[in-house]
């Protein structure tokens, strides 16, 4: 009695599995966005957000992908990193999305990290950080620190001629990391430790006087002197305006920052900023057919032509492509199906070239020093012959030297230590 | 690269003629005329040539710009000075179809546009497709040095003044001739003794050997440049002590100048001292007064009537964005604009206040653990809705003319004028402020109620209706904590959050309910933490300030001037 009650069961259960994978072929494939559309990070997010579901809509508009249709799932973590797990969680658990694109700041990546490894999900990261990372779900379409502050510095040093370095930025791991980074490279081309100045400052700080009297008796030593601006979103405002009240003109002392684009100028009056550098991987300004494209879906898909893009934006780009063509390559989008096929895979970048997923879950992409123009928009000064490979483990600390990122069946690591021989000894 | 000195000899030379002729500067067009004969004849270019300098400019390749800006200054057309004048404060465009440069040459508004090379007004402004000629800091760098070369002729003291400063310290022999020539004719003192500073560095940057043969002329400037407060004075010092220095073997003509050096060295490093300590307090006493304008609103509602407000931030974030939208309806009255907002902003956010106490706060009075919930669900509710009026991107609020750069009194200690026009600013809010509590019924009945309703009430005093004028008081007061505000920093949905708590920390500190405690207070915190920052950074400093409030609220809780008698009992 007992065990034909648990073949009936079983032979439900069944049916119902065949039932709804029947159901299946015709429901959208979900697609989830997780990015703040409140709170502090709203400013930057929400672009994201839009750019997502003007990708959906395309490839919707092309036919979807696999013969079905793609929906968007759009939830809102309020800039709030705990809600950023949980609606991970939400998102992979019940909303069941295939893939996420989202998080924006390092801690929000962090924090959903060990949700995205339990439940084996797709998590792709379209913003510049501080590397020392690489997860089996993490797709990592934003520059490493290789791909934008190490050719920033370079560029200084040897088109500028720039001899005394402030590092500048606000208080939290991403300037941290990569100041230490930097402080590192710095020190291994010979600059000597009274030639760099390191300052923080806390999250929003406003009242920039003493730190920029500081930098201008810095740079008055007669040699070159540059800024190297970790400084975050917010802060740049106040900080700009008093570089240009207190005269420090970019010819003088030029800012090179890695997190003032194109969205965080169009909230500046960038009449003191001229002059002053940014290193991105993508520039609205750029001068591809792709891009002039892209600009004018952009702003048609969002209503307003003043609305301008940024590097962020097409990290979310090629990302979303890269997704794309894995499952379309994979067949299927089962995570680790698509983790196996995107490795290798190439699209177009916005700036007129192809960029490749790499082993180490990075990708290729041109590295762009822009000075700021007055009307907001970026002239590029300077660029990289050709592409750059990110690199996760950054191999000017001596700790991360030694560790290497491959998730092809070759390691399948992506903290493999090569002294050791050990797949382990770091913590992503 | 060596250029001919005549080649900026004879474009500053163009303008000097004309000035002869107007009765002025004969003599420094006499020098103009005599340095083109002695350095030889500017070689012109043909116009055709001068024209395809031009085209160059329009092109992409910062490295060819570069060339045909220098290509342009050497040619001696009469044309340069202007169109490198133009290239420097990016008033130059280029006419794609007619292949022109043209500039802008209006001050502001309407911009008139002339053909670079004639001069004249064009048609050809209006062709449609004209291109900014994009510069880059190179190039920037170019124009200034050549500009001010012709400025060093320039009839304006001010902008000679201008033209030394940017050619001191330049390690460039031509550059040393001109400012000695400069000097031969200069009238004015205060040029003068500019000009001499110059040539004194100069001759300190000389190579040792051309300078060894006159070790006096060497050690009297030095001396000449002993409690100089430029910048380059104490680069060249410091760089020949290190010239010095590193001799294996020195006479005692060096031994000499080493020590006069030092001396100088001393003596610069002395007086900048001074300035140093002038210069951090003014930057504690101006954050002290941002601290005081943005608490004295809360001041009033928490102090004043115990309402723990904490959507006082949002209304400073109202007035923000009042004077963006002030600013955003009158574009082309950007000078007086902040002014109008003023009024405006403070009514916006007074009259937002008054919704606010009359629409929630009244219910909850003598509840301060709903006011604050309460207050709080407002603050976000305000933050959200202004995100979704105005979009989650900051605002762009241009500071006007009068509220940029700065006042400079010398090389080593100047003071931004937004700055002190936000200290005048504050200081005459809370000058009102306080005239308005003291001096006026209206003020009598807040101060009545405050220390007691049911009294008040018994002598004829509209508790409700004061309320209401009292939080809106403080409101608007914030409203124009916002405007200020505008100026130093980001107008956007998150501006209230950063105020609210250094706001609260100010009011605690100085004593709930007194207003010159606030002041104290305010300026107490800003001067500590300035004090603090240059040796603990600005984050320790934060924390230290924070610390020492604890610490201090511990021993006296109720602030550095408590309320006396039976009110502060209430």
């Amino acid at each position: 009695m007992k065990k034909r009650r648990l073949e009936t069961m079983l032979a439900a259960i069944l049916c119902s599995i065949a039932i709804s994978a029947a159901a299946a072929a015709e429901e959208p494939i979900k697609v989830g966005v997780l990015h703040s559309l409140s709170g502090t990070m709203a400013i930057s997010e929400t672009t994201l957000k839009d750019t997502v579901l003007m990708m959906v809509e395309q490839q919707n508009a092309k036919g979807g992908l696999l013969g079905r249709k793609l929906e968007a799932v759009v939830v809102d973590p309020a800039s709030d990193w705990p809600l950023f797990a949980e609606k991970a969680r939400q998102l992979l658990e019940k909303d069941r999305v295939a893939v996420v694109f989202g998080c924006w700041t390092s801690v929000s990546r962090k924090s959903v990290l060990p949700v995205f490894e339990e439940l084996d999900g797709l998590l792709f990261y379209p913003v510049q950080y501080e590397g020392e990372e690489s997860s089996k779900n993490v797709f990592y379409t934003g520059a490493a620190p290789n791909q934008q502050a190490i050719p920033a510095v370079e560029y200084l040093m040897d088109e500028i001629g720039v001899e005394r370095w402030v590092l500048a930025g606000t208080d939290y791991v991403y300037p941290r990391t990569t100041n230490k980074i930097l402080e590192a490279f710095l020190k291994s081309k010979g600059v000597k430790e009274a030639d760099i100045m390191i300052n923080y400052t806390p999250f929003g700080h406003s009242d920039w006087q003493s730190i920029v009297s500081d930098i201008k008796k810095f740079g008055s030593a007669g040699k070159k002197t540059a800024v190297v601006s970790t400084i975050n979103g917010d802060a740049n405002v106040p900080f700009y305006k008093e570089l240009g009240n207190q005269g420090v003109s970019a010819e003088d002392i030029p800012v090179v920052a890695f997190s003032v684009g194109e969205e965080e100028l169009s909230g500046i009056d960038t009449k003191p900023l001229v002059g002053h550098l940014a290193a991105w991987n993508y520039f609205q300004s750029v001068d591809a057919p792709v891009n002039a494209a892209f600009i004018e879906k952009w702003h048609a898909f969002i209503g307003s032509p003043k609305r301008v893009t940024n590097d962020p934006m097409e990290a979310t780009y090629i990302g979303f492509n890269m997704w794309v063509e894995a499952v379309k390559a994979a067949g299927t989008t089962d995570p680790s199906a698509v983790q196996k096929a995107i490795i290798g895979v190439e699209v177009p970048n916005l700036s007129g070239g192809r960029s490749t997923m790499l082993a180490n879950h990075h990708i290729t992409k041109p590295v762009l020093i822009g000075e700021i123009q007055e009307d907001g928009q970026f002239a590029t000064v300077w660029e990289t012959d050709g592409l750059v490979p990110g690199d996760a483990w950054s191999d000017y600390l001596p700790e991360s030297k030694v560790i290497e990122a491959d998730w092809t069946s070759k390691l399948d690591c992506g903290n493999y230590n090569t002294r050791t021989k050990k797949c382990s000894g770091q913590n992503y | 690269m060596h250029r001919p000195v005549s080649t900026y000899v004879t474009f500053s030379c163009h303008h000097r003629i004309g000035a002869a002729l107007r009765g002025g500067g004969v003599q420094r067009t006499l020098l103009c005329l005599a340095l083109a004969l002695v350095f030889g004849g500017a070689a012109r270019a043909s116009t055709d040539g001068f024209e395809s300098m031009l085209g160059e400019l329009a092109g992409k390749s910062f490295r060819r710009k570069s060339e045909a800006i220098q290509a342009i200054a050497d040619s001696g057309h009469p044309a340069a000075p202007r169109i490198l004048r133009a290239l420097l404060e990016s008033r130059a465009f280029f006419a794609p179809e007619s292949e022109r440069l043209l500039l802008d040459v209006a001050d502001s508004g309407e911009g008139v546009v002339v053909d670079a090379i004639t001069g004249e007004a064009t048609r050809v402004a209006f062709e449609s497709g004209r291109r900014k000629i994009v510069l880059n800091n190179a190039m920037r760098r170019l124009l200034r040095s050549l500009v001010a070369r012709a400025g060093l002729a320039s009839r304006d003291p001010r902008e000679r003044r201008q033209a030394i400063k940017e050619l001191m310290g330049r390690d460039d022999p031509e550059i040393q001739a001109l400012l000695r020539e400069a000097l031969e004719i200069e009238q004015a003192r205060d040029v003068r003794s500019l000009l001499e500073t110059a040539i004194a560095i100069g001759a300190l940057r000389e190579d040792d050997a051309d300078a060894g043969s006159d070790a006096e002329a060497r050690l009297r400037a030095i001396e000449a440049l002993s409690g100089s407060l430029h910048n380059e004075s104490r680069i060249a010092l410091d760089g020949l002590l290190t010239r010095l220095e590193s001799r294996q073997s020195k006479s005692s003509e060096e031994e000499a100048q080493i020590g006069a050096i030092r001396e100088a060295i001393d003596a610069i490093d002395r007086r900048k001292v001074g300035f140093e300590i002038l210069e951090t307090l003014f930057f504690g006493v101006s954050l002290g007064f941002v601290l005081v304008l943005a608490a004295i609103g809360l001041a009033i509602t928490f102090g004043v009537m115990g309402v723990i407000n904490m959507a006082h931030g949002e209304m400073i974030m109202l007035g923000a964005y009042s004077t963006w939208s002030v600013q955003q309806l009158m574009p082309h009255h950007l000078e007086s604009s902040v002014l109008v907002a003023i009024p405006v902003a403070f009514l916006v956010s007074a009259l937002v206040g008054v919704a606010i106490e009359r629409g929630v706060v009244r219910f909850l009075y003598g509840r301060p653990l709903e006011t604050l919930l309460a207050t709080f669900g407002i603050s976000l509710f305000l933050q959200q809705s202004v995100r979704t009026i105005f979009s989650p991107l900051n605002r762009a609020v241009a500071s006007p003319s009068w509220m940029s750069g700065q006042w400079v009194l010398n090389d080593a200690f100047a003071l931004n004028y937004n700055r002190l026009w936000i200290i005048v600013f504050s200081a005459l809010v809370f000058a009102a402020l306080i005239g308005v509590l003291h001096r006026t019924r209206l003020g009598l009945q807040i101060r009545a109620v405050a220390q007691n309703r049911a009294m008040a009430r018994a002598m004829g005093v509209r508790g409700a209706r004061i309320d209401a004028i009292t939080f809106g008081l403080g409101s608007g007061i914030a409203g124009l904590a916002g405007v200020a505000l505008s100026q130093l920093t980001n107008v956007g949905p998150n501006l209230g959050q950063a105020h609210i708590v250094d706001s609260f920390m100010v009011v605690v500190f100085g004593g709930v309910g007194n207003l010159w405690g606030t002041l104290v207070a305010g300026l107490t915190l800003g001067v500590t933490n300035k004090l603090l920052e240059p040796f603990a950074g600005a984050v320790l400093a934060k924390i230290l300030v924070l610390v020492f409030i604890i610490l201090f609220i511990q021993r006296r809780p109720r602030g550095l001037f408590p309320q006396q008698g039976r009110s502060a009992e209430a």
